[in-house]
């Protein structure tokens, strides 16, 4: 093994040492002669003789070695590289197509390998669980935290859990007031994660109960931000809502757990700090989830099987209100990429059929080519080389297009991975951990070499036979070879297909889901969270209503503003929540989950006429509808049919959870999508249960001061809007803070991203794919074309018409595309149902995207056997005669 | 080697192991392979220069010799050639073909008439 690694690499060397060794013996040997005494001269001339051709003893020395396969590579390799810079023009556009082809499957390789097969940046991340609290109207509800502390005891198949409840905090005394986000946690969730601060300590056992001290944990940023990473950030305090924490840790940077649910904040608060009143109850749902550490060895079916034992227990212990009551489970991995994992392996598939094709077009363009240096190939044959050598020498000359072309698309999708990474963080978890790792350069290496194989061996073995005889032949006749390409381009075609037809299902499926109707009108609609100044959260209900009332008047004073209204609660699309209520006459429940559920919308009078809501019977709030007068509710279709069957709901009465005296239903008005454009239905809570604002009891009216949403209908384009709001704003404090402003069309399209890019990637392929189908179509009919020149020029001599000849051709052309057609037609009406899950609104045979995409292809095959066809009319029969 | 068919199989065989067999007395180089073959011989086999390189050529390439430049007593370069663990295994089977084949061949002619 070392010796033809030194061969290869020093071979001047090697040949000098032949040199200076057969020197030596002859020296030798002069030396001997001359001790017995010849003259110098003659011992020297004697010498020659006796040693003989000291070259031809050279050469035998050097046959005398085996060639070694790495030799004939390196020598292959050389010659294939001459070759290709001898026709520039053919490499050039090869090694092109597989720049592009093998640069986009490296790209959408490296998104897959870090985002669904790259472990998760946690220690052993396969026992990280999420916990949800299954119930009668959510499979994967919110936890109560007097559930979770009864989970944490009695549970056997955890090693540690933990919670994590979403918040927004006013912060004050760090420069201007602002809302960050943060989270309630349990001890246990940085700890289990294997997130230890940069600086400081983790919350520890204890800290997170109801009732210990204010503590803080704050991210590295913020750290950096407002304490310009000081270490005596440690033990001071910051003031959240107004009231003080202290800091005790910072987390640091590389933390970046993303899901849903979930996303890396700057302020992270033990879970007992929440003020929330309904804590503490066992019934509250409150958006609160966990993730657990399963102890080593144990499966998650183990696990479920352990907390459906500690559910039974719970329940047995607190009927009325645990009753049915669970814990569902899913992995940490799934939850974060689940959602995305179909759109990759899609993606993933697309590519794969553009590089197919690429190959395909490319082993077409060998085979022409492969005709034209049959010569070369039969000269070499001749001179001694097998035709294995031969093929072996073509395959070479193929593998190292690939692998030019596979070099590139490295370079080209390093350079544009970032980019388009970038732009779309929002729609793929673990953006941030895509790199062009050793897998992904393994993946290209390999796929690369495979591509050359599979391009390079078909032309290369198809010239076997043919070989031998070409010495003899002057002129090529080989139906056989038109054949071959024939194949080629209906292989082609019916790739192409397939790919259109996914991408035609998959960009009518977003098109419905864009004219989806959401039951309001999502255009010109903006959402924002407002809160009051910090010391309203202590303030008496009384002042909170005033200052809110006085912030309605400030917004809706603004000129562009049409109508405003706050949102307590359930906001569509963006956030939900959930109010309890039963029949008025009936005995209260003892168990919620007895009771009625519907999704709870706390607004102001103008929330119809903001969101364009229709109104079905009765009537709306009105200003009247305030915290003196009888509580009212307006209920939607959904509500009505469920719970007021074949009844006038108007004048009916409702128990609510939250408030002492019944509330009169005094209008019904249509559904509205709270959950999803796309599974709305499948979700199980539908019944919409809308309340006036000023009506909200009165602990909770002091817990809005700290942030409640508004939905504002602006006119027109209003670009400086939010700017404007905020100066208004500014008239009644500097302390409010106005946060997350977001039209509504953005919530929309941020729902749809993650298909919008996967669109946009997949049209980009399917055109692309188109584009070399029709090149390949193109080549193979010119190629036609050229070979019939004499007979098209007989033909036109005898008076055959133009049309005749575009005919002909013409006829090549379809015949190639409609088989093409046909075969791609039943490929796709088998594959495309794979994509049924991914599919909206249409089925997975949409005759309009079939009929589509047939007529698209067939064009595009026509028009590029049309451009040969018309060159075929162009043949002066006179030339064409003479060419033999 | 002289009067002798050098193209021969059996014969190319032959120098090759008495190659391999004056290596393994110690490194050596080329002429001085050469040099003793015809001394042990008693000059039967004068090997010539252009069955000698070849056949050593052939061995490295094949691993069962290892070569190496020291210099000789005269203080000249020269390239030493040694016998490799492989080269050895290949001279106990060779010799042990060699003594059969002899032993078979002196049982033939031993036999009378």
């Amino acid at each position: 093994m070392k010796y033809w690694l030194r061969r290869i690499f020093r071979k001047q060397e090697t040949e000098h040492q032949l040199d200076s060794e057969l020197r030596f013996h002859l020296e030798q040997r002069i030396a001997e002669r001359v001790e017995t005494g010849e003259t110098s001269e003659e011992a020297c001339r004697q010498a020659h003789i006796e040693f003989g051709g000291v070259e031809a003893i050279k050469q035998e020395c050097r046959e005398s070695r085996r060639v070694h396969f790495f030799e004939v590579l390196l020598q292959d390799v050389r010659y294939g590289l001459r070759m290709l810079r001898r026709s520039p023009g053919f490499t050039a556009v090869a090694i092109l197509t597989l720049t592009l082809g093998i640069g986009a499957n490296t790209a959408i390789f490296s998104v897959v390998n870090g985002v669904l097969l790259n472990p998760l940046p946690y220690p052993h991340p396969e026992q990280l669980i999420t916990l949800h609290e299954s119930k009668p109207n959510f499979q994967y509800g919110s936890i109560s935290y007097p559930n979770f502390r009864d989970w944490q005891k009695e549970n056997r198949s955890f090693a540690s859990m933990a919670i994590f409840r979403s918040s927004s905090f006013t912060l004050t005394g760090l420069g201007d007031a602002e809302q960050v986000r943060g989270y309630f946690v349990s001890s246990d969730f940085f700890p289990q994660l294997g997130i230890t601060p940069v600086l400081g300590r983790n919350f520890r056992l204890g800290e997170d109960e109801i009732g210990a001290a204010p503590l803080a944990l704050i991210s590295e940023g913020f750290w950096q931000r407002k304490f310009g990473a000081s270490k005596d950030a440690l033990g001071k305090s910051i003031t959240l809502d107004g009231k003080n924490y202290t800091i005790i840790g910072v987390i640091p940077a590389r933390f970046g757990l993303t899901m849903i649910g979930f996303r890396t904040s700057n302020i992270y608060l033990p879970i007992g700090q929440w003020t929330n009143p309904l804590l503490p109850q066992r019934t509250a749902g409150l958006g609160i989830h966990g993730i657990g550490r399963l102890k080593p060895n144990f499966t998650i079916a183990r696990a479920q099987a352990d907390m459906e034992r500690v559910s039974a227990n719970l329940s047995a212990a607190y009927p009325d209100v645990n009753k049915g009551v669970g814990a569902s489970l899913i992995p940490l991995t799934q939850l974060i990429v689940g959602e995305v994992r179909p759109f990759l392996l899609l993606l993933l598939v697309a590519v794969g059929f553009v590089l197919l094709i690429s190959c395909v077009n490319i082993a077409n363009l060998l085979l022409a080519r492969s005709t034209l240096r049959k010569r070369e190939f039969a000269v070499r044959i001749a001179l001694g080389a097998s035709a294995g050598r031969v093929i072996r020498q073509l395959l070479t000359e193929s593998i190292l297009l690939a692998l030019s072309g596979g070099i590139l698309g490295l370079c080209v999708s390093s350079v544009s991975i970032r980019a388009i990474l970038n732009s779309v963080s929002s729609a793929l978890p673990r953006a941030g951990e895509v790199t062009l790792d050793a897998r992904v350069l393994g993946f290209t290496l390999v796929l690369s070499v495979i591509s050359g194989i599979a391009f390079g061996l078909l032309p290369a073995l198809r010239l076997r036979p043919e070989l031998v005889s070409a010495v003899k032949e002057r002129v090529l006749h080989s139906g056989g070879r038109w054949s071959v390409q024939r194949t080629f381009v209906v292989t082609e075609i019916a790739l192409a297909m397939v790919l259109l037809v996914g991408t035609g299902l998959m960009v009518r499926s977003l098109t419905q889901l864009w004219n989806v109707n959401p039951g309001f009108n999502s255009h010109n609609l903006l959402t924002f969270g407002i809160s009051l100044p910090p010391h309203m959260t202590n303030a008496s209900p009384e002042a909170v209503r005033s200052s809110f009332r006085a912030l309605e008047a400030e917004l809706n004073s603004i000129p562009a503003v049409k109508a405003s209204s706050f949102s307590w609660g359930a906001v569509p699309l963006q956030g939900d929540d959930e109010e309890l209520f039963w029949m008025e006459g009936q005995p209260k429940p003892s168990s919620p989950n007895d009771m009625n559920w519907a999704l709870n919308y706390v607004v102001g009078p103008d929330y119809l006429k903001a969101m364009q809501i229709p109104l079905v019977r009765g009537r709306f709030f009105t200003a009247h509808d305030d915290e003196h007068s009888p509580l009212v509710a307006v209920i939607d279709e959904s509500l009505a049919r469920r719970f007021f069957p074949s009844q006038d709901p108007i004048g009916k009465r409702i128990n609510l959870s939250d408030q002492e005296k019944p509330a009169e239903i005094v209008g019904v008005v249509s559904h509205v999508r709270q959950w999803s454009l796309d599974d709305e239905d499948a979700r199980e809570l539908q019944p919409q249960l809308y309340r006036p604002f000023m009506q909200l009891p009165e602990r909770n009216m002091v817990l809005a001061a700290g942030g409640v949403s508004v939905l504002l209908r602006f006119k027109g384009q209003s670009p400086g809007l939010v700017g404007e709001i905020r100066r208004h704003v500014r008239h009644l404090s500097s302390e409010h803070v106005l946060y997350d402003p977001m039209t509504m069309d953005q919530t929309i399209s941020a729902g749809l991203a993650t298909r919008r890019y996967s669109m946009a990637l997949l049209s980009s392929f399917a055109a692309l794919a188109l584009l070399l189908a029709a090149i390949g179509i193109y080549g193979v009919i010119s190629y036609f074309v050229g070979q019939r020149t004499q007979e098209i020029g007989v033909r036109m001599a005898l008076g055959a018409t133009r049309l005749n000849v575009i005919g002909l051709v013409l006829g090549q052309a379809s015949r190639a595309a409609l088989a093409g057609l046909l075969i791609g037609l039943v490929g796709s009406f088998a594959l495309t149902r794979l994509l049924k899950n991914l599919l909206f609104g249409i089925s997975a045979t949409d005759p309009l995207t079939f009929v589509v995409v047939t007529v698209i292809l067939g064009g595009a095959a026509l028009l590029a056997g049309y451009l040969p066809a018309r060159r075929a009319t162009r043949v002066d029969p006179t030339v064409a005669l003479r060419c033999e | 080697m002289r009067g002798m068919d050098a193209k021969s199989e059996f014969l190319k065989g032959t120098l090759d192991m008495l190659i391999l067999k004056v290596v393994a007395l110690g490194p050596i180089h080329g002429y001085a392979i050469s040099q003793r073959i015809q001394q042990i011989s008693k000059d039967v086999f004068q090997v010539q220069q252009g069955s000698l390189y070849p056949a050593l050529h052939r061995l490295e390439d094949r691993d069962w010799l290892e070569a190496e430049w020291k210099p000789t007593e005269t203080g000249r370069e020269a390239k030493f050639y040694r016998l490799t663990r492989k080269g050895r295994r290949q001279l106990e089977t060779e010799v042990r073909n060699w003594e059969q084949i002899t032993g078979a061949v002196a049982l033939i002619l031993g036999t009378s008439e």
